[in-house]
């Protein structure tokens, strides 16, 4: 028989390829469609053109029989429909709605600031109350304080224990694994590594609330008991596997003639696999690294478990962190659908989304060169 | 026209019998428990009646109601005037609020924190970050720990107005995805502080709470949360659209606030209605 090709082709496995072509093409499409509407929730962010500011003019409610019909509609924020629907009792409850709002508005001097724009989501504003100009994410509050910096930091320094954490044990147990250990020992050490990729996030997430915590509080003696140390080692558990499984097969994949080589010229095993089958896998290595930071920083239940989700600008590792993603699942669920706290969670939402995509590009790009180079075309 | 007419009645007659007897409710997260066990309770007295309930936060809750996905909403607040302008926008009227149980906020340490009592006004410096140290409150000298909810909660919110004033909360405060996780903190850290609904008093020792510093300290009981001498406590609410309030949902939410109704609430652990608030 062998494989037939064209128009030769018989009719069920053109069908089949159509349908696997489908599939996937409908995975891209997918996540384009993911990306858009993530952007487009959060474009009026990006844009600067929502705003925040809770001051806004109040009429009366006994002015509102000689105000000109457009004008009131426009200050009740209603449609042309809407307001032709609306009979006078309704619009005239609307009115005394709109009085008790301006009650509800704190006497404050920062409360007419837009704090959506980019000035106070970036730059650190001495808001009232406070001593010194200080990044904050209150968002409920009276006046909303949106500054994502202490986010931003939180999620980088629990990514970066994760991976300091993990990289190094990962890619030692996949040398040994690949290049070093016995067939038996093999063939139980690697499953064992890749079952843990099976461990619910939330149940290492419980595991370091509960245990973790306490016992690295315990030997390192440090203050809070839920930091982004602790959160950082329980991300580096979860990672361990995704490094280690993507390492090895790259490791495993080196031809085997590359280590007879060095083994028939005098080489030990140990010299083998670090001078000769390291270097070699070296873009597959990289590329585990950059899958690995990638779910670090997305990885959402097991931060909002272990890391005390406070929201401090600091750079020790052992005070509590929040991370972006930590911050959009707990709050997400409260906000008003469209208003500003959801456009902003949005909007951090496309920035991580933005972050893991670019870091996956350059690390396509950076594998990309290191084989041309590996293959000698460079 | 007739007969559009006709067939648009119909169809009007048909769905009715399917929308009675079915009650959803929606809302506030601390108000779950408690809403689950009126709704077993009630159904088990009226099985023609089917409710259900689901959490979510109260802020969730006043959102399905405005798009009328659900009947009856749990509120652990007071609801907003943007709130009730977008119901008005949505159903031309206000909606009712039926206040249906008492809950009392209790101030939770560590057991072996020598600290008995503390004064609102200290709370709020605890809470904000101006009081750092136990041994500024008569405790011993160590770092406090501040615990708190996640912002999406109403009892975060109710905290935040109530003791803090409208302040923000420390930014070291570590927040907690529910009342039990800030209880468990708290149990486990010497130098912690958190708060949390009495419903789920047990585990952390609770602090006396006083009014000033120059009143009594009192404990949260319902003795002294109904009489208002312990000072942080709030009404838990349903909130209903005026135009559903009949028939069945008329009568369940008259049987919560009955005898019957008000027994759930203590069996739960929150406090009863006062009697006059009853109708």
């Amino acid at each position: 028989m062998g494989i037939r090709r064209g128009h030769r082709a018989n009719l069920w496995e053109w069908l089949a390829e159509r349908v696997i072509f489908g599939v996937s093409l409908s995975a891209i499409v997918m996540i384009f469609l993911i990306f858009l509407f993530v952007m487009r929730e959060g474009l009026p962010i990006f844009l600067g053109s929502m705003s925040s500011s809770a001051v806004q003019e109040v009429i009366p409610v006994e002015q509102m029989d000689q105000m000109p019909k457009e004008q009131l509609r426009s200050y009740l924020g209603l449609s042309a429909k809407q307001f032709a629907e609306m009979d006078r009792e309704t619009m005239q409850a609307l009115m005394e709605v709109k009085v008790e709002q301006q009650k509800e508005i704190p006497n404050d001097k920062d409360a007419a600031l837009n704090t959506t724009s980019w000035r106070y989501l970036l730059g650190p504003h001495q808001w009232t109350g406070y001593d010194k100009p200080e990044y904050i994410w209150q968002p409920v509050s009276g006046i909303h304080k949106y500054n994502i910096v202490p986010l931003v930091l939180g999620s980088l320094k629990a990514t970066c224990v994760a991976l300091l954490f993990s990289v190094p044990l990962a890619l030692a147990a996949a040398i040994y694994v690949s290049q070093l250990a016995r067939p038996t020992i093999r063939e139980w050490v690697k499953p064992c590594i890749e079952l843990l990729s099976g461990i619910p996030s939330v149940v290492l997430g419980f595991f370091a609330l509960l245990v973790m915590a306490s016992v690295l509080q315990g030997v390192l003696g440090y203050q809070s008991r839920l930091n982004a140390f602790v959160a950082g080692m329980a991300l580096g558990l979860a990672i361990i596997p995704v490094v280690f499984s993507i390492a090895e097969d790259a490791l495993t994949s080196v031809p085997r003639s590359y280590t007879q080589a060095a083994l028939a010229l005098g080489a030990s095993p140990w010299q083998a696999a670090w001078q000769i089958v390291l270097p070699a896998a070296m873009p597959g290595v990289f590329a585990a690294v950059v899958l690995g930071f990638g779910r670090a920083i997305g990885e959402t239940m097991i931060v909002l478990m272990a890391s005390g989700n406070a929201s401090i600008m600091s750079l020790s590792l052992f005070d509590s962190t929040r991370t972006i993603t930590a911050t959009i699942a707990a709050e997400l669920a409260e906000t008003v659908f469209g208003g500003h706290h959801y456009r902003i969670l949005f909007m951090i939402g496309a920035l991580l989304f933005a972050v893991t995509f670019v870091s996956n590009f350059i690390a396509d790009l950076v594998i990309y060169r290191l084989k041309a180079r590996m293959e000698g075309k460079a | 026209m007739k007969q559009k007419f006709l067939m648009a009645a119909a169809v009007l007659l048909a769905l009715i019998p399917v929308r009675a007897g079915n009650i959803t409710v929606k809302g506030s997260d601390t108000l779950v428990i408690l809403a689950q066990k009126w709704a077993e309770t009630y159904m088990g007295k009226n099985p023609g009646t089917k409710i259900q309930v689901t959490g979510g936060g109260t802020g969730t809750g006043f959102a399905a109601l405005q798009n009328q996905t659900t009947d009856l909403c749990n509120a652990s607040r007071k609801i907003r005037a943007k709130e009730i302008e977008t119901c008005i926008k949505a159903f031309g009227k206000r909606p009712t609020e039926y206040k249906v149980a008492v809950d009392g906020l209790s101030i939770y340490v560590s057991a072996d924190n020598a600290v008995q009592e503390l004064s609102m006004e200290q709370l709020e410096g605890i809470f904000t970050g101006k009081i750092k140290n136990w041994k500024d409150v008569g405790g011993a000298d160590a770092p406090i720990t501040v615990y708190s909810r996640e912002n999406s909660s109403g009892t975060y919110e109710f905290f935040k107005e109530h003791v803090l004033k409208g302040k923000d909360f420390a930014s070291s405060a570590q927040t907690m995805p529910g009342t039990a996780a800030v209880l468990q903190a708290v149990a486990k850290d010497k130098r912690g502080i958190g708060y949390g609904g009495a419903a789920y008093g047990a585990g952390a020792r609770h602090l006396k709470i006083k009014k000033d510093s120059g009143s009594p300290a009192v404990e949260p009981t319902e003795e002294s949360v109904l009489s208002q001498k312990y000072p942080i406590w709030r009404y838990l609410y349903i909130y209903v659209n005026p135009a559903l309030d009949k028939g069945e949902i008329r009568d369940y939410l008259g049987w919560i606030q009955t005898e019957d109704g008000q027994k759930v609430v203590k069996d739960v652990g929150y406090f009863p209605l006062p009697k006059h608030l009853r109708n």
